[in-house]
């Protein structure tokens, strides 16, 4: 989130121009781009009556979806949160041959588009692909299968953790550490009393980006998801469905739901992690 | 062309910059607003030179209706606290600025701006660093460029925030010099802003000690000194407010203040 | 700051290796094999039989609707960016939090659910459904959608970019400008814009690249009418469902080699420019 604080002294300085016309414009972008198309997902669900929207979004299919996508991107950003941080570590503290590549990778699923990923992590895991073939001579399928949507899952999340801890790594310098080693604390101690809480914030944040781009994912899914209903169908996927058979009010039940438990997610996450850098 | 203000009122929330604030000056002085931090100084200054809008009052210049001039028309002559400098043009084009964007009537041709560029360079003493870029000076060249930049433009009113406030003492000593020495030659109605006594009563004509928005004694600087007639200013002239936080430790005598000086330093320790 | 000497977490040499080799695994097996396949994928057949699958009319058509998506949704986003950061960075007024975060949220909607919203106004069975359908204007299955749908998703990338730029930057400088008779106009084309040129093409180049790439939002509006509103992440999707494999990567390949460029392009910028691009870089 980009963070502007609500300007403290000085007033009203309307000294520079073109503030009129700047407020104007940007608010009437948001109104019919953002804020007009959000307000009709927020409406049409209820022409289905209360009871309606209820129905439709405890459906079995519906229900299987949604925690497909939102437990999926759980599990997803949790192994991203001990990868990504492992991966950012290692760039901002170490040395080796090549860095400067993998760093720049990493930016990759930001640049790459979904349907491209898709497409790519399908073939990749697929009985003969590169990494699908040994892993079924493992007995492992990834492609088709609930796994295949946590590998895409993971791929387009990673980004958001490393890239919000590698800052804060890197400006933590290593001045509390070297005062734990002196106070006589062993590497393990240190990293889990003084290393992790200084990162926490960051992490919590990383965290809930991925899960949050995670829980919409689709483009990287849908090609190695197998798509069965009930199984490894996401919620994106079904909202596309319910479209086109004309059940509008159906999917904007399903999208309603979806934006309103990301948002209350999002907004839990700022609240613990206000508190915990309140704390410090 | 002489300046009236008269009950000046700025709130900022709930926080009254400026409560009421009357002065006045003549034409071509060279002014001091003299205060602690929050006394209101600045947002005074800024609001003369057309970047604050106060909330009640009303001021003269030139017998001009002062607030109601748009910044763009009042040609002041506005230094800040830290140069503002634009980062991305060379000192020429810093300087040239202001006359370059007058509108195509009134504006000087190339060579004459040119011209006018190479003679501020020499009046502050930068001559033959034109083509360099702010990152390449040193805080007190760069000053003398925010200077230059704004006589450029041949200003009725020279405002300066905390000009010296970001040099070291020896850089502050010599421009303190250069710059009365300056408005000798140019006689410009000139109000600058610190809390730093000494540079006050070093520089200025006149020197206004503001608190809390109002100002608590205004006239000649051995005046003000010899009979400070609130007990704020008595213990802003005694305090350690009143100096320089000291970092070349030791106060050097300057023209005719020597002793004083060292006094009041004394008289804080 | 990096540091690269040994903190005290860092322990010996052998806890050191097996980090920068799980990272360098990690890195390797999900990011850069899946961008691997895509172009062995595509030259499975050989480069003619590629070349031949991106040059189909489908695909020719596909290629000038994503770049012509991209000339008219880069500026919109340009002049939006530049508008919303001169407000914000530049002003002071209440709500500015709110406006920042409204600017945001784009990023915490699903794409789908983005397209989803813009079909229940001007589907068929949307608010101007009817009307549109009346006079025969096409919003869904057509151009305007799809724009609509792409600024939707794009939006926040260029604004987000340069408000913590141009609030870094302060205001002083403008305010010289203005009390040295300067008009706003002048002002902002003078001092401002210099000033956040490299952060501005910074923030094109990361729109740009979800702009062209953008799937699900653009899925849900265009209809998948081939040869109309197909952008190049729709045909690869299509081409695939087809199975032509080798024509899906082929495409897949041009829009994975549009995203190392941009990959590349970053990376010197930031290299180049760091401290003039954005004070901190958050997706």
């Amino acid at each position: 989130m980009v963070a502007i604080a609500d300007t403290p002294r000085r007033g009203t300085n309307r000294v520079l121009p073109g503030f009129g016309l700047s407020l104007g414009f940007t608010l009437f972008c948001l109104a019919t781009i953002v804020l007009i198309p959000l307000t009709a997902l927020a409406i049409r669900p209820w022409s289905l009556g209360v009871g309606g929207v209820i129905a439709a979004v405890t459906a079995p299919r519906v229900v299987a979806a949604l925690t497909l996508s939102f437990g999926g991107a759980a599990i997803a950003a949790s192994i991203n949160a001990v990868m990504g941080f492992v991966v950012a570590w290692t760039l901002v503290r170490y040395r080796f041959p090549g860095k400067r590549v993998f760093d720049a990778l990493i930016d990759l699923p930001f640049a790459l588009p979904t349907a491209v990923a898709g497409v790519a992590l399908s073939a990749l895991y697929s009985e003969n692909g590169w990494l699908g073939g040994p892993l079924s001579l493992l007995g492992i399928k990834v492609a088709y299968t609930p796994l295949g949507v946590l590998v895409a899952l993971i791929f387009i999340g990673l980004p958001f953790v490393v890239r919000t801890l590698q800052p804060v790594i890197a400006e933590m310098g290593a001045d509390a550490e070297e005062a734990a080693a002196t106070l006589g604390a062993a590497p393990a101690r240190i990293f889990l009393r003084v290393t992790l809480p200084a990162l926490l914030p960051a992490l919590l944040t990383g965290v809930g980006l991925a899960w949050a781009r995670a829980v919409g994912e689709y483009g990287s899914v849908i090609f190695i998801a197998g798509n069965l209903p009930m199984k490894s169908e996401i919620a994106p996927l079904l909202i596309i469905i319910k479209l086109e058979q004309f059940d509008y009010a159906g999917a904007a039940a399903i999208g309603l739901v979806m934006l309103v438990l990301a948002f209350t997610v999002i907004l839990v996450l700022n609240l613990v992690q206000a508190r915990l850098t309140a704390r410090r | 062309m002489s300046l009236v203000i008269d009950g000046i009122h700025k709130h900022f929330g709930s926080f009254a910059a400026l409560d009421g604030l009357s002065l006045s000056a003549p034409q071509g002085a060279f002014l001091a607003l003299l205060g602690p931090s929050g006394s209101g100084k600045t947002t005074l200054l800024r609001i003369l030179g057309g970047l604050e809008k106060p909330d009640g009052g009303t001021a003269r210049f030139a017998d001009i209706d002062w607030l109601s001039v748009p910044v763009r028309e009042r040609r002041v002559g506005f230094v800040f606290q830290h140069y503002a400098l634009f980062r991305h043009m060379n000192v020429e084009r810093n300087i040239a600025f202001g006359l370059s964007v007058r509108p195509r009537r009134e504006r000087p041709s190339r060579d004459a701006i040119r011209a006018r560029v190479d003679h501020l360079l020499g009046l502050v003493q930068l001559g033959g660093l034109g083509k360099r870029y702010p990152s390449q000076l040193s805080g007190g060249q760069r000053q003398r460029v925010a200077l230059a930049r704004a006589l450029a433009i041949e200003p009725r009113m020279l405002l300066l925030d905390e000009p010296f406030g970001a040099l070291d003492a020896k850089v502050r000593k010599e421009l303190r010099g250069w710059l009365r020495e300056l408005h000798h030659r140019l006689g410009i109605t000139t109000i600058f802003v610190t809390h730093d006594q000494d540079e006050a009563f070093a520089m200025a004509d006149l020197v206004a000690v503001m608190n809390a928005g109002r100002i608590e004694q205004y006239g000649k600087p051995e005046d003000v000194r010899r009979a400070p007639k609130t007990p704020f200013v008595r213990a802003f002239l005694d305090s350690a407010d009143g100096h320089r936080p000291p970092r070349l430790n030791f106060p050097s005598p300057q023209r005719g203040e020597g002793l004083d000086h060292v006094a009041s330093a004394a008289k804080s320790l | 700051m990096t540091r690269y000497a040994r903190t005290p977490t860092e322990g010996g040499t052998a806890p050191r290796l097996l980090l920068i080799g799980t990272a360098i695994v990690f890195i390797v097996l999900f990011l850069l094999l899946p961008l691997l396949t895509v172009f062995s994928n595509a030259l499975e057949s050989g480069v003619p039989a590629a070349l031949a699958a991106i040059g189909t009319p489908d695909a020719l058509a596909a290629i000038r609707l994503t770049l012509l998506v991209a000339a008219i949704t880069v500026p919109v986003n340009i002049v939006f960016g530049l508008a919303a950061s001169w407000a914000v960075a530049k002003h002071d007024f209440r709500g500015k939090s709110l406006l920042t975060a409204l600017i945001d949220l784009p990023f915490s909607v699903s794409p789908v659910v983005a397209g989803l919203a813009f079909v229940l106004i001007f589907g068929l069975q949307g608010w101007f459904g009817p009307w549109l359908r009346a006079h025969d204007i096409r919003i869904i299955f057509a151009l305007p959608g799809i724009l609509l749908a792409t600024l939707f998703v794009s939006f926040p990338f260029v604004a987000r970019e340069l408000i913590p730029l141009m609030a870094d930057q302060g205001r002083d400088e403008e305010e010289a400008a203005i009390s040295l008779g300067a008009s706003g106009l002048a002002t902002f084309l003078r001092v401002t814009l210099p000033n956040i040129k490299w952060g501005l093409l910074y923030g094109v180049l990361l729109c740009n690249a979800r702009i062209m790439g953008e799937f699900g939002a653009v899925s849900v509006v265009s209809g998948h009418i081939r040869g109309l509103t197909d952008t190049m992440p729709l045909h690869v999707e299509v081409l695939y469902n087809d199975y032509d494999f080798v024509g899906a990567f082929a495409v897949a390949a041009l829009l994975a080699l549009l995203a190392v460029v941009t990959l590349v392009f970053k990376s010197l910028l930031e290299w180049r420019y760091g401290d003039e691009i954005a004070a901190t870089h958050r997706h």
